[in-house]
């Protein structure tokens, strides 16, 4: 036999080894008997010495293709044996990708905290300053520099909480108003603020009644300020709390602090203004009081009524929320009852 | 104020459907609550004339009445009413008719006897029971001789009426009337109303100012105008059922001819009147005067009533006959046998009124107004007006010349203001003349000059004094709608944050992270709660006179309150509850009239803060997990000088050894800890975990400069150190020798393993620290670090009795 047909001879066997072997160590094994310092290719080469100097490279040359023929098979099937390996390691750790993950506690906003939030961020994008007040006012900032002077019917409408004769617990947020006034200097540009915060009214607590609540208090005091730019405003708030078919119509109102005074009605969100149960069958809903800031304001506040003016509106988160989510019972919002709390997602 | 529609139309008119006039009022002037419609929901319920009425066979009390009702035959009908009898007017709701309150009538028996429908009381037809007259209240209503069997009951009973609700703002009680109501309605509609006049006939030959004597005592402040009338020879009765109509449809109750006028008076002009029995009015004498301290008086409704000195009362010889403006006295009210009338009409001061009305809780139609203001300049009228309706519906003849007690000079008011001032507040492009067009149809007298107004305001409009109420009036006229809808120009500003808003924004966020939900307690709450986990001592503040007994003080700690949210959820089987508040707390000042508000951040855990699952136990929270997120917190607030905790049993609220304070550097700025097991009974909460945290404090403190650090290029080495200590050696005092002793390249002290149990002495416990050693700027060499460790294990075993394992 020729060492050329035993190298063929070879190569097939081992070929056929290399097919037939199942586990990596077999190829390995295969790779040592043929490959191997002490293998049958080894060997055929060795016997090359006997051969003409002609046949020589002849030989030698198919020898090494024989080779490389074998070692690409045994990479081949080892990648292939490899390959298997992980597959049956893959099958083996499939999990459940549906059972429940491992919880990490993450706490959210209130759903108050999340309207105010969502109205501060608003106003302060059309250049509004926050301003917190105290919760407790003095009855002068709270009533009288609102030109609501002692014996004003208009107090009736506001039960109050006293501490002293003198101090109270805020009614309204719009008592951040006269010290917002005194203390804004107007060469420095228009006073715009946005006061949001608790306030309380001497109530006994009920499904719609709270002695807590909040209120958000807008004021834009500057030479040029209109009636006109309160509807503005107010509209646009309204369109960019609800969406761009929500309108806003204002309706003659009275509180002591603004004149001419308005409340204003914003579409009804559950009916889109096709009227419901929720807005009575009239396709408003009354979101908001507001008006023009009035003379007696300004100038208990130093500031010339001929000169300057502005516009005032407030409006309730709470009632805001009850609408907004259906919420039937105000006193919601203070028992904390977590199964309430964790059905408003955070929203930022 | 509830406005006939039919009434308006003596005024007006209104071609114009109820609900299109309210919406109108409501867009122009004050609030509507609704169009009350009396007849709505009911049908077939008509005109009955009661032919016969025989006793029931089976009853003592029912009647069996055979009742034309305009059709072929009569209809039989039982009827238990004790004023039944053939001859009357009859309600009758036909079978399978509808009455008040959704009620559906149908053809019955009753014991024995079939009845085809039902004889009606006014209750039945849905009246409230307080409009109902006294007179009528205990049987059916017996309709006018001139009623038409079959024809529907409503018009005969005023139903038929559309009357709207109007909710009046404090500032407009000139519409508390139907003369203010028609003037509104006429400026909106361009109308000129139709007004009544006053057709008086005086008895010249007997006047009033010879046998009726008025002295006003109190100032013209309290009582600017004072004036009676004297009407004799009435005969007191119902008044005709048009007037009765009226009243109840205004929502009061029909009384007598006397007082149904001086209502119907009331509710046309605003003024409110009252009239006395002459006769019981000492030597005809009156005087108007503020109580004395413990006077007393019997009113209308029986009370005795202690006046105060601020109530202004009517007296006859000084003694007090009537409250003035809000309720009139028992010994002087008109009753059947009355003959004689004094009728007063008079002002008196709003305030002063409202006082009265306030503490005697007497709220009346007529204080109501008297609140708010009333025209002056109708108030004669008024009088004039009642008198000659008393004497018509009485029979009585009104004696010469009003008795005038105190009398005033009425003023019209004038305004001036231009049109640049009304558009530059409106926003608007309005001409001279459509501003003065509005003032027209107002039936303001207004001279223009140029561009300049000058407005004499009637009377009527007292509401109005200065430039800006012309402005609302113009405004509202000209329609909210018709505004333009603009931005304010000027100046641009910019909105943002200042740090304490950004701070507490931040810090909700990280308690959110950290697993903790929003709540937002009560501020008030009782006396102890309010004391309780305060972090530093204060008085409280106390409401002065608060609503309930849970509600009296204001908080001075954020926790107190969320143990009550505990308790609440609890109570509800929600066990595993992390709630975090940001809030005020109240620290009195002594030399303050208000007290001290500091926003204070608080967190309450009780439970498990992730719910128990597959493959993971529930782990209730525990001291360590609730300062785990303290420590967080405190860290993203990069405040410059060190946080460090220590053991407090200070806090009566909180357990005596699972308690910290929490200061940094030596400021005091909250705890953490559990709460006392007492606590936790007393606020019915299981084991809890809290902090409290001074936020406003944590602001104000030094923040780190923040730079950059830069990463040393050179690797760290480490060496672990295991020691037996002593149990009372805190891990504070370990940590702050190996830091002390530590040497120039310690860069950090981790504790990774304690452990106290059977393994290791009794009052002993056993730590274990990894010490990171770096040096910035070069490789350290093992020996350096070696000989630096050598130093901790000897200080550690010298200073602490530490044994190194
Ligand atoms: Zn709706």
């Amino acid at each position: 036999m020729s060492l050329q047909d035993r190298l063929t001879e070879l190569r097939d066997q081992g070929l056929a080894d290399i097919k037939s072997a199942d586990v990596l160590k077999k190829v390995n094994q295969v790779k040592v008997d043929l490959l191997g310092k002490k293998g049958p290719i080894t060997e055929v080469l060795r016997g090359m010495r006997d051969l003409t100097p002609e046949e020589r490279p002849k030989v030698g040359a198919y020898a090494n293709e024989v080779r490389d023929r074998l070692q690409n098979a045994i990479d081949q099937r080892r990648a292939e044996l490899e390959q298997l390996a992980v597959n049956k390691q893959l099958a083996a750790e499939k999990l459940d990708v549906t059972l429940p993950g491992r919880e990490v506690a993450q706490g959210q906003p209130h759903v108050i905290t999340q309207i105010i939030t969502e109205l501060e961020d608003l106003f302060m994008g059309m250049g509004y300053q926050i301003v917190d007040g105290d919760e407790v006012e003095e009855d002068y900032y709270n009533f009288e520099r609102l030109n609501l002077p002692k014996d004003h019917p208009a107090r009736d409408m506001q039960d109050t909480f006293y501490i002293t004769k003198e101090v109270l617990l805020r009614t309204q947020t719009s008592a951040d108003q006269p010290r917002s006034l005194e203390n804004h200097d107007f060469s420095k540009g228009p006073l715009k603020v946005l006061s949001p915060g608790r306030v309380y009214r001497r109530d006994t607590d009920d499904a719609t009644h709270s002695h807590q609540f909040h209120q958000i208090e807008g004021l834009v005091v500057d030479k040029h300020i209109t009636m006109a730019d309160l509807k503005g405003t107010l509209t646009l708030v309204s369109k960019t709390l609800f969406g761009d078919q929500f309108d806003v119509r204002l309706r003659p109102s009275y509180f002591p602090f603004t004149e001419p005074s308005v409340e204003a009605d914003v579409t009804c969100f559950n009916c889109g203004g096709k009227g419901c149960g929720i807005c009575k069958q009239t396709g408003w809903i009354e979101v908001l009081g507001a008006g023009m800031v009035h003379p007696h304001v300004l100038e208990m506040s130093g500031i010339d009524p001929e000169v300057y003016g502005g516009f005032a509106f407030g409006l309730g988160p709470d009632r805001f929320a009850m609408l907004k989510y259906g919420v039937d019972d105000i006193r919601n919002f203070y028992l904390n009852d977590v199964r309430f709390l964790s059905q408003f997602y955070k929203k930022g | 104020m509830r406005i006939s529609t039919q009434w308006l139309k003596d005024y007006l008119k209104l071609d114009i459907p109820a609900d299109e006039l309210a919406e109108k009022i409501e867009r122009t002037a004050v609030e509507v609550d609704g169009v009350i419609r009396p007849d709505e929901g009911q049908k077939k319920v008509v005109v009955g004339h009661v032919l016969t009425c025989e006793p029931h066979p089976d009853s003592d009390h029912l009647h069996v009445c055979q009742v034309d009702v305009g059709e072929d035959e009569p209809l039989q009908i039982v009827c238990g009413a004790p004023n039944v009898a053939a001859g009357e007017k009859v309600v009758v709701a036909l079978p399978n008719s509808w009455i008040g309150n959704h009620t559906k009538i149908k053809k019955s028996k009753m014991r024995g006897v079939k009845s085809a429908g039902m004889l009606c009381a006014l209750d039945e037809l849905g009246f409230d029971e307080k409009l109902v007259p006294k007179e009528v209240a205990d049987g059916i209503f017996i309709l006018p001789d001139d009623a038409v069997p079959g024809e529907p009951v409503f018009g005969y009973l005023g139903m038929d009426d559309e009357i709207i609700d109007m909710s009046v703002t404090p500032n407009r009680g000139d519409m508390l009337s139907m003369n203010g109501t028609a003037h509104e309605l006429a400026a909106i509609y361009d109308q000129t109303p139709n007004m009544p006049t006053v057709d008086l006939h005086e008895d010249e030959q007997d006047d009033a100012t010879d046998q009726l004597e008025v002295r006003v005592d109190a100032d013209e402040h309290d009582v600017p105008m004072y004036k009676m009338r004297l009407i004799k020879n009435v005969t007191i009765k119902p008044s005709p059922l048009w007037l009765q109509i009226r009243i109840w449809n205004a929502g009061m109750r029909p009384i007598n001819n006397v007082v149904d006028a001086t209502n119907y008076i009331l509710m046309q002009y605003g003024q409110p009147l009252h009239a006395f029995d002459f006769d019981q009015l000492k030597n005809g004498h009156v005087n108007v005067r503020l109580a004395k301290a413990g006077e007393h008086m019997t009113t209308l409704d029986g009370e005795d009533r202690e006046l105060l000195p601020t109530d202004l009362v009517i007296c006859s010889e000084d003694t007090p006959i009537c409250l003035a403006g809000t309720m009139g006295g028992l010994d002087t009210e008109v009753t059947d046998a009355t003959t004689s009338i004094a009728l007063e009409g008079a002002v008196f001061d709003a305030v002063k009124i409202r006082k009265t009305a306030h503490n005697h809780d007497l709220h009346s139609e007529a204080s109501m107004r008297y609140e708010r203001g009333i025209d002056h300049g109708m108030t004669e009228t008024a009088l004039n007006a009642a008198a000659a309706m008393i004497a018509e519906l009485s029979g009585g003849t009104v004696t010469n010349n009003v008795v005038i007690g105190r009398d005033e000079d009425v003023q019209p008011t004038t305004v001036t203001i231009t049109l640049s001032k009304i558009n530059h507040v409106l926003g608007t492009t309005l001409s001279v003349e459509a501003v003065a067009d509005i003032f027209k149809r107002l039936d303001f007298e207004t001279t223009v000059a140029g561009e300049t107004y000058t407005v004499t305001v009637p009377s009527r409009r007292w509401d109005i004094h200065i430039p800006a109420d012309l402005i609302e009036e113009v405004a509202r006229l000209y329609g909210y709608d018709n505004l333009p809808s603009t931005l304010p120009t000027g100046q641009p500003t910019i909105g943002k944050l200042n740090e304490t808003q950004q701070v507490i924004r931040d810090s909700r966020k990280l308690m959110e992270s950290a697993g903790l939900t929003q709540a937002i307690s009560y501020s008030l709450t009782t006396e102890e709660k309010a004391k309780a986990f305060a972090l530093h001592p204060s008085e409280v503040t106390k409401l002065d006179f608060p609503m309930s007994s849970e509600r009296t003080t204001l908080r001075l700690s954020l926790v107190s309150g969320l143990l009550d949210d505990l308790a609440y959820n609890n109570a509800r089987k929600e066990h595993n509850v992390a709630l975090y508040e940001e809030g005020r707390v109240f620290y009195s000042q002594p030399e303050q009239v208000r007290p001290k508000e500091i926003e204070h951040i608080a967190g309450a855990i009780t439970g498990s803060m992730t719910k128990k699952s597959w493959g993971v136990a529930e782990q209730p929270v525990d001291f360590y997990q609730i300062k785990g997120i303290v420590e967080g917190y405190l860290k993203s607030l990069a405040l410059d000088d060190a946080v460090s905790y220590v053991a407090t049993s200070d806090h009566p609220e909180m357990h005596p050894g699972r308690t910290a304070n929490i200061f940094v550097g030596d400021q005091l700025v909250g705890f953490v800890g559990e709460i006392h097991p007492n606590t936790a009974k007393a606020y019915k909460v299981r084991e809890t975990y809290v902090f409290e945290l001074d936020l406003t404090a944590l602001i104000a403190l030094p923040k780190e400069r923040q730079q950059y650090q830069p990463i040393s290029k050179f690797p760290s080495i480490t060496r672990d150190v295991a020691m037996l200590i002593d149990d009372t050696v805190t891990n504070a005092t370990i940590v702050d020798l190996i830091n002390d002793k530590g040497g120039a390249h310690l860069q950090s002290v981790e504790l990774f393993d304690v452990y106290t149990g059977s393994h290791v002495p009794a009052g002993k416990k056993s730590l274990a620290y990894t010490l990171t050693y770096r040096d910035q700027n070069a490789t350290l060499v093992d020996d350096e670090v070696t000989q630096a460790f050598n130093k901790v294990l000897a200080a550690l075993t010298d200073e602490l009795g530490a044994e190194i394992r």
